[in-house]
């Protein structure tokens, strides 16, 4: 493999390995906000152990969190001098501006995590809300730098390649800043509600002759489908909007996601098949006549640009398709499971059966893998292009040889600490059941002495 | 000012409050280690008191580092992605088992010792590392043919400077962790684990004294130039030396209620060495980023740029002073943290 290519498989890899807990570290907080708020609204100290668990998970996920994000970081600046160039003189407010909310992140973590038995309650909450809120934020100013790079604005190019008359708060408002912003916060949320209710189902399937665990887990479980329910739903809307997006501004990644040749109207919505470039046609797929039309400009003629209109060493790698289609897939299966949970809930108020409860265990591993799915989609399908119609992923890698083994190495030391994580997260929850938790929380409830507050213990 | 000046002053600051935080906490994580068996157990339980809330913070300071350097001169990113890809990114993987570790051994109290071995050890090189970056940056070590830079590794890895950098950085970040824990401990009102900081600090002071001398004398036959650029700064370094024995002497003063030492003016005294030592270092260093290849002015961004990035970085420290006061206020001075036995 060539400089660029070993560069572009370090970085991409490296990227997701951090978005796992990226991810997890942006949804679980908004999970922790509404169990401290659900305590103190219900004043049911289930509530209270909810937020601690989970604050327990996200302590574990941060420690590989912080310095996977430090890799990734240090890593864009040392891989893609390029990039880093247009970066430095163009959109380095978003990545600085990320600073700030990372420092306002960690300080509340810490404010929460050991300092909360020492504050009142109210302070408490409000800390965990600034941790959620400096996550949130992070996300969007990344997430910033990343529309910037698939509709760039706010400089010239002169044609020996200077950059001239920089505008920097244009290029942070670039116009796909808003659709791409709410589609990651959105579709991170659902992630941390996903996964808290994949733990709570898992452990309902196996708490049957525990009746207090199970009332306690059904407790995070409906907190998680509603938020994850709601969610879901948002990212469909916002997914919407970004798709939107795309036909407006990189009409060749839309084309290439739905497998599109020939411009037209009434264009079909190709669910799976393959794209073949010889036969110009979609093969193995169901092809929904003018609904691709639709999807981009809400009318059945809407003319949809194809990829022929384009040269062809500038189209973006053609298995964009399934991803995109995974990603689409996973959205709306997911929805429709929360929907069908909350149904069998609040309508028919009976219990969650055994095999829902099983396809729930699945939610969280899926939506991860939709995070996945739609990263990579995303920053492949903007190939040839790292910023699209500005520099390509060529000029923007680094020259220097010698990637190899460091590709090696950090693979290996990704492997090995997926791993671990996951043992040391198995191994903590299991040495501290919930079980016991509820059963000291219970009978010092009946002591009216023991009335403790603090996130201590 | 001129943007570069301020460029570099901005840089200088957060270069310094990193190697200070990052000295101390990843000492803090070694004397943890070390104490951490059975024996001497409330100096390590203190280390790990100052870590918990903080590492996450300080780790910050160094991504804030990166991503300024990076936001200031871009034109330099090309330079020093090559030049540091390989050295960096060994840091990078020591940094990544480093935390996660210290995180685990927290969470898995059966595997805590063996897990907080490898962080304390892998957290003992980082800094070391970090500041052998240096001589790379004072020439001899990257070349470029036809603009592609070029680290020798072998070349870099078999100097002298390279291991006095290294031992420098060693030795600085156990001097720095270990008074900055004696001062630490003293707030916490705990005598005994003062003293055994106190001692560790009056061994490991004079140490990084010498280190810093011996690096000096290695580099006169490789970098003639930063030593012509140190005499010039030679009053600098004077009054850097001279903050050292105020330090060491504030340790050593009998007061009078019989205890030995003011360890909170003694870092003080430290936190000014460094600063004069390094204010002398980046003047000699200037104007060459990468000598001979890159000097800061061919690698500051445009105007514009420059004036937004600055005035972000104003509003922004505005907004996150008081909250880094209150932090400091909860971590570093209430009794009911410092002192959980006594609560
Ligand atoms: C749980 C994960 C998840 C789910 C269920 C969905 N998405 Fe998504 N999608 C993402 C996670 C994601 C993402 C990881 O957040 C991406 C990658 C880059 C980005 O900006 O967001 C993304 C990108 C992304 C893009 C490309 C934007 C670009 O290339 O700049 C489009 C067009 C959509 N999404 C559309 C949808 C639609 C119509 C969905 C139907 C429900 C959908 N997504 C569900
Ligand atoms: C959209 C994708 C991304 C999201 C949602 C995201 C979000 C986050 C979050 C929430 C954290 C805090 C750690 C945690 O809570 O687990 C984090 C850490 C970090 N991320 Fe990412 N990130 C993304 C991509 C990136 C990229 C592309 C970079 C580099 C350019 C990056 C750089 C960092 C850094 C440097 C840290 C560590 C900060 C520290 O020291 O505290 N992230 N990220
Ligand atoms: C967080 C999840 C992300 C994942 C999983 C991801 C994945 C990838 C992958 C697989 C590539 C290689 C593309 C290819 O060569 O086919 C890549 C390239 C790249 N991505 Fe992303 N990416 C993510 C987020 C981001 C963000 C937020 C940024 C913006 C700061 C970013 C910046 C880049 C750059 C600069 C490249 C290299 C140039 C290029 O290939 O276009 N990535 N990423």
């Amino acid at each position: 493999m060539d400089t660029v290519m070993m560069a572009r498989a370090l970085f991409g890899t490296s990227m997701a390995f951090h978005i796992i807990f990226a991810t997890l570290g942006v949804g679980l907080p908004m999970m922790i906000v509404f169990a401290e708020i659900m305590y103190h609204v219900k004043k049911d100290r289930d509530y209270v152990h909810l937020a601690r668990r989970w604050t327990k998970a996200s302590g574990i996920l941060l420690g590989v969190g912080i310095p996977s994000g430090t890799i990734v970081g240090v890593m864009l600046s040392l891989l893609w001098p390029g990039f880093m160039k247009i970066v430095g003189q163009v959109i380095a407010l978003p990545f600085q501006i990320e600073m700030w909310a990372f420092f306002f992140e960690a300080l509340f973590m810490s404010i929460y995590l050991y300092a909360a038995d020492r504050l009142p309650p109210v302070i408490r909450v409000i800390s965990v809300i600034f941790v959620a809120i400096g996550a949130s934020a992070s996300a969007v100013m990344i997430t910033d730098a990343h529309a910037f790079m698939n509709t760039p604005q706010g400089f010239k190019l002169t044609p020996s390649g200077e950059i001239v008359d920089v505008q920097p708060w244009v290029a942070v408002f670039n116009p796909s800043l808003w659709s791409t912003a709410l589609h990651v916060l959105s579709t991170a949320y659902m992630t941390g509600a996903f996964a808290a209710a994949s733990v709570a189902a898992y452990r309902l399937l196996k708490a049957r002759s525990a009746p207090r665990e199970a009332a306690y887990h059904r407790k995070g479980l409906f907190l998680a489908l509603i938020f994850g329910g709601i969610m879901s739903a948002f990212t469909g809307l916002n997914g919407h909007a970004t798709a939107q997006m795309l036909h407006h501004h990189i009409p060749e990644k839309l084309a290439a996601a739905e497998g599109l040749f020939v411009t037209q109207s009434h264009a079909p919505l190709a669910i799976f098949g393959k794209a073949n470039p010889d036969t110009q046609m979609i093969e193995g797929g169901i092809e929904l006549p003018g609904f691709l039309s639709l999807l981009a400009g809400n009318r059945f003629d809407t003319v949809v640009r194809g990829l022929n209109d384009f040269p062809r060493e500038n189209w973006p790698p053609l298995y964009i398709h399934t991803l995109f289609n995974l990603m689409v897939f996973i959205g709306v299966f997911l929805l429709a499971l929360a929907f069908l949970a909350l149904l069998y809930r609040i309508w028919l108020k009976k219990s969650y059966p055994r095999w829902l409860l099983t396809v729930l265990v699945a939610a969280g591993p899926l939506s991860m893998l939709g995070i996945e799915l739609g990263w990579i989609f995303s920053c492949t399908g903007r190939q040839p292009w790292t910023v699209y119609h500005v520099q390509k992923t060529s000029e923007a890698a680094l020259q220097t040889s010698g990637i190899g083994t460091l590709f090696l190495m950090f693979i290996s030391v990704y492997v090995f600490l997926l791993v671990v994580t996951s043992v040391v997260m198995y191994v903590y929850f299991k040495r501290h059941p919930i079980g016991d938790v509820l059963d000291k929380s219970d009978s010092a409830a009946r002591t009216p002495a023991a009335e403790g507050e603090g996130a201590s213990t | 000012m001129s943007d570069v000046t301020l460029a570099v002053a901005v840089l200088w600051v957060f270069l310094f409050t990193y190697s200070i935080l990052g000295s101390i906490d990843f000492g803090a994580g070694f004397w943890s280690m070390l104490y951490g068996g059975k024996h001497n157990s409330k100096a390590g339980a203190l280390a790990n008191r100052y870590l918990s809330p903080t590492w996450e913070v300080t780790n910050v300071f160094l991504v804030l580092f990166v991503v300024a350097l990076v936001g200031f001169f871009p034109h330099a990113t090309h330079i020093l992605g090559g030049a540091l890809l390989v050295p960096v990114s060994l840091v990078l993987l020591l940094l990544l088992i480093r935390s996660t570790f210290m995180v685990y051994a927290y969470s898995v109290a059966k595997y805590g010792r063996l897990l907080n071995v490898v962080s304390g050890i892998t957290g003992l090189l980082i800094p070391g590392l970090l500041v052998s970056v240096l001589p790379i940056t004072l020439g001899g070590f990257v070349t470029l043919t036809d603009g592609v830079p070029e680290l020798h590794m072998l070349e870099l890895f078999t100097s002298t400077t390279e291991y006095a950098h290294l031992g420098f950085g060693l030795s600085t970040e156990l001097f720095m962790s270990a008074l900055f824990l004696a001062d630490y401990s003293r707030e916490a009102g705990d005598e005994e684990t003062y003293l055994n900081y106190r001692r560790l600090a009056m061994i490991w002071g004079p140490v990084n004294l010498v280190m810093a001398l011996l690096t000096v004398s290695t580099l006169s036959t490789h970098a003639p130039w930063i030593v012509e650029g140190f005499k010039r700064n030679g009053l600098w370094f004077g009054f850097s030396v001279l903050a050292f024995i105020a330090a060491y002497i504030l340790l050593l003063i009998k007061r009078e209620d019989g205890r030995r030492g003011y360890p909170r003016a003694s870092v003080i005294a430290v936190v000014i060495q460094y600063g004069l030592a390094s204010y002398a270092y980046f003047s000699a260093h200037m104007p060459y980023m990468v000598y001979p290849h890159l000097t800061f002015d061919e690698g500051i961004t445009n105007p514009a740029m420059f004036r937004s990035l600055f005035i972000g970085y104003i509003v922004s420290s505005a907004i996150l002073v008081p909250v880094f006061y209150m932090f400091w206020r909860l971590f570093l001075k209430d009794k009911r943290y410092l002192q959980p036995e006594k609560n």
